[in-house]
């Protein structure tokens, strides 16, 4: 865990509205907001629901860069998080629709009640998870948090109270107060201020002592330790704080599609989440934002155009990890990762 | 429970774990030599059956598709380690693990591509698809004991290989001093190529072996090359010992949890609720294994190096 792909020096964290990468964060996120805003007007609803897709993939970024970018510590199982939140507003709307009782509990087909619970159990199972996987380094962390997320999957695929490998689906999109959650751009408009939380979220953290100690945990773990602060709780916090975004982004995720399945849970997710963090540019606060638009929009486009598009994307990527480490915040903005 | 069920799923299991050797000996020779973390293994694997699959029906001889299998799939390594992989060995891991994403994508989509969705099949020569008894009177197919003693030749061939061989000896040396070997003036690059293909070689050899008891189909790799992950974590990354011992292990928890836990359940839970619980905890099963071993030794059993 001590390598990182950018560690060339411990880069301050400004603010990310200054200079140049300000400016491409400033028109990534106009872009974002304004593009649904747009289709809307147009009566585009699928173009809203692609919009909203991107917001939520990006939340799932943000959550894994804070492990993986911020922290250096490479988790290739963050499906896990991404799937159990699904499965939390999968399960709870299914109880929820047939009023039966699991454990004792009532289900519930409120956000509000939902996003809770999904973010307390990411959060357990993170911690769990992340309390053996950090005890190693290297290779054996990225391997342990994939054989973790692989035993998520088979769990549920293996499971037949909630469909098993068929997945289980979400009858009626769950509600919020006060808002009609049905209708797309309200729904993309609550996604996108979710993203927006986790960000500032992020970018708070980065910018604490918290996010001092991480930053050096990842860069230089001795002098962390001669300041007299222990790396492992550090990262453990990360770690977990980084599942519960994701697992979140995972709840919004099966509301979005109305459906929960295994799918949500493979190592295939994973990998693909931190394809999208590289892509992006890795340990940049906007860095996911920007990989799940080019990964989004590109399995649109491409999808529209062949059947075989992953092919094509695994040149592209192949060709990025190759050429362009930087990713495409790198790209346009230049300048030192981790603002 | 019998016990002739018992030693029946105790050959299955060692039918997987030698699998999942061959597998998983590649996987961790490339990672002890190179220190390079190769996630598209397992397409070698598929280059394997497929190639097997088809080169068997088109000669009609078995002999014939599992030498082609396992050649191509060296050959297609080679090409590999010479385009993308050389180019990562002084990466990060993060890299390699991208990198070598990519190239299941390529390799999975482009096999789809060539071949389409629909599986192919590839049956077991006459010769070998007898079957012979055991003790207790059930029978067991000859060609799941050629597997194992595929597997027990190579296994005995790969320890010959790096103990006794001018070859094996640079391996080792490229394992514990990679500027050293460079400065007697021995071809690293040449080496790193070689080591690599012989690892594609024998992921090729267990697809084409396998090939004749399951569909032989785009993504077949990708449940394998994981539990080759898990055996190389459990053995220790960069030990042939522990890929050996680690792939025994696994092969046999999971073939016997698989059967035996959901029975187990059922002696305290209804039958329906204990075939739930026990299949899905069957196929947690080794993953708690690894788990609980790396608790306790963070390395795996047998600690090449990190």
């Amino acid at each position: 865990m001590t390598e990182h792909p950018h560690d060339t020096a411990a880069a301050p964290v400004g603010a990310p509205w200054l200079g140049r990468q300000g400016l491409v964060n400033i028109g990534l996120l106009a872009l974002t907001l304004l593009a649904p805003l747009v289709a809307h007007l147009l009566g585009e609803a699928y173009y809203v629901n692609l919009a909203t897709r991107i917001v939520l993939v990006a939340m799932a970024g943000v959550g894994l860069n804070l492990a993986l970018g911020h922290g250096g510590m490479i988790s290739f199982g963050h499906a896990a998080y991404f799937g159990v939140g699904g499965y939390v507003a999968g399960i709870s709307a299914y109880h929820a629709f047939d009023g039966s009782l699991l454990m004792g509990l009532p289900g519930s087909d409120e956000m509000l009640a939902i996003w809770p619970v999904a973010l307390l159990a990411c959060g357990l199972l993170a911690l769990a998870i992340g309390a053996v996987s950090l005890r190693t380094t290297g290779v054996y962390f990225i391997m342990i948090t994939l054989a973790f997320a692989q035993m998520v999957y088979y769990f549920a695929t293996s499971w037949p109270s909630y469909g098993g490998q068929d997945g289980l689906p979400i009858y009626l999109r769950n509600g919020l107060p006060l808002v009609d959650s049905q209708d797309p751009l309200t729904f993309f408009l609550v996604c996108f201020a979710l993203l927006l939380l986790a960000m500032g979220l992020t970018s708070r953290l980065m910018g604490s002592r918290f996010g001092a100690a991480l930053t050096m945990a990842r860069l230089n773990e001795t002098r962390l330790a001669t300041a007299g602060i222990s790396p492992y709780p550090i990262r453990l916090t990360a770690f977990v704080i980084s599942a519960m975004i994701t697992g979140l982004a995972g709840a919004l995720y099966a509301d979005l599609n109305g459906f929960v399945s295994p799918a949500m849970l493979s190592w295939h997710l994973s990998g693909e989440l931190m394809v999208i963090v590289i892509l992006g540019g890795v340990g940049r606060l906007f860095g996911p934002l920007a990989g799940a638009i080019v990964y989004v929009l590109m399995e649109t486009l491409l999808g529209g155009l062949t059947e075989y598009w992953l092919f094509f994307l695994g040149l592209v990527l192949l060709g990025v990890v190759l050429f362009a480490r930087q990713g495409v915040i790198g790209w346009l903005a230049g300048g030192e990762p981790h603002g | 429970m019998s016990a002739t069920l018992l030693i029946e799923q105790l050959i299955n299991g060692l039918q997987l774990g030698t699998m999942l050797f061959l597998m998983a000996s590649g996987l961790t020779l490339v990672f002890g030599v190179m220190g390079l973390i190769n996630l598209a293994h397992g397409s070698f694997y598929m280059v394997g059956a497929y190639v097997t699959a088809l080169a068997t029906a088109s000669t009609g001889s078995f002999l014939i598709g599992l030498a082609a299998g396992t050649l191509a799939a060296a050959v297609a390594g080679g090409v590999v380690e010479l385009l993308v992989i050389r180019r990562l060995y002084r990466r990060p891991h993060l890299d390699q693990v991208l990198a070598t994403f990519a190239l299941i994508l390529i390799f999975s989509e482009g096999t789809r591509w060539l071949f389409g969705s629909s599986p192919l099949w590839l049956s077991p020569p006459e010769w070998l698809s007898g079957s012979v008894a055991l003790p207790g009177g059930s029978r067991y197919p000859v060609y799941r004991l050629m597997i194992i003693a595929v597997g027990v030749l190579i296994a005995a061939g790969l320890y010959l290989l790096i103990s006794h061989t001018r070859l094996g000896m640079r391996i080792r040396a490229g394992e514990s001093d990679r500027e050293m070997i460079g400065a007697l003036g021995i071809d690293i690059q040449r080496l790193y190529t070689l080591v690599f293909a012989l690892g594609a070689a024998l992921a090729g050899l267990a697809g084409s072996l396998v090939g004749a008891l399951q569909s032989v189909q785009v993504g077949m790799g990708e449940p394998v090359l994981i539990l080759a992950f898990v055996v190389i974590v459990i053995g220790g990354i960069g030990s042939i010992k522990g890929a050996l011992l680690g792939a025994v292990l696994v092969g046999v928890v999971d073939t016997l949890g698989r059967i035996f836990l959901p029975a187990l359940f059922g002696h305290f839970m209804s039958p329906s609720e204990a075939a739930g619980v026990g299949t899905a905890l069957a196929a947690m099963l080794i993953y708690i294994l690894m788990a609980v071993i790396l608790a306790f030794k963070p390395q795996g059993l047998f600690a090449a190096h990190d």
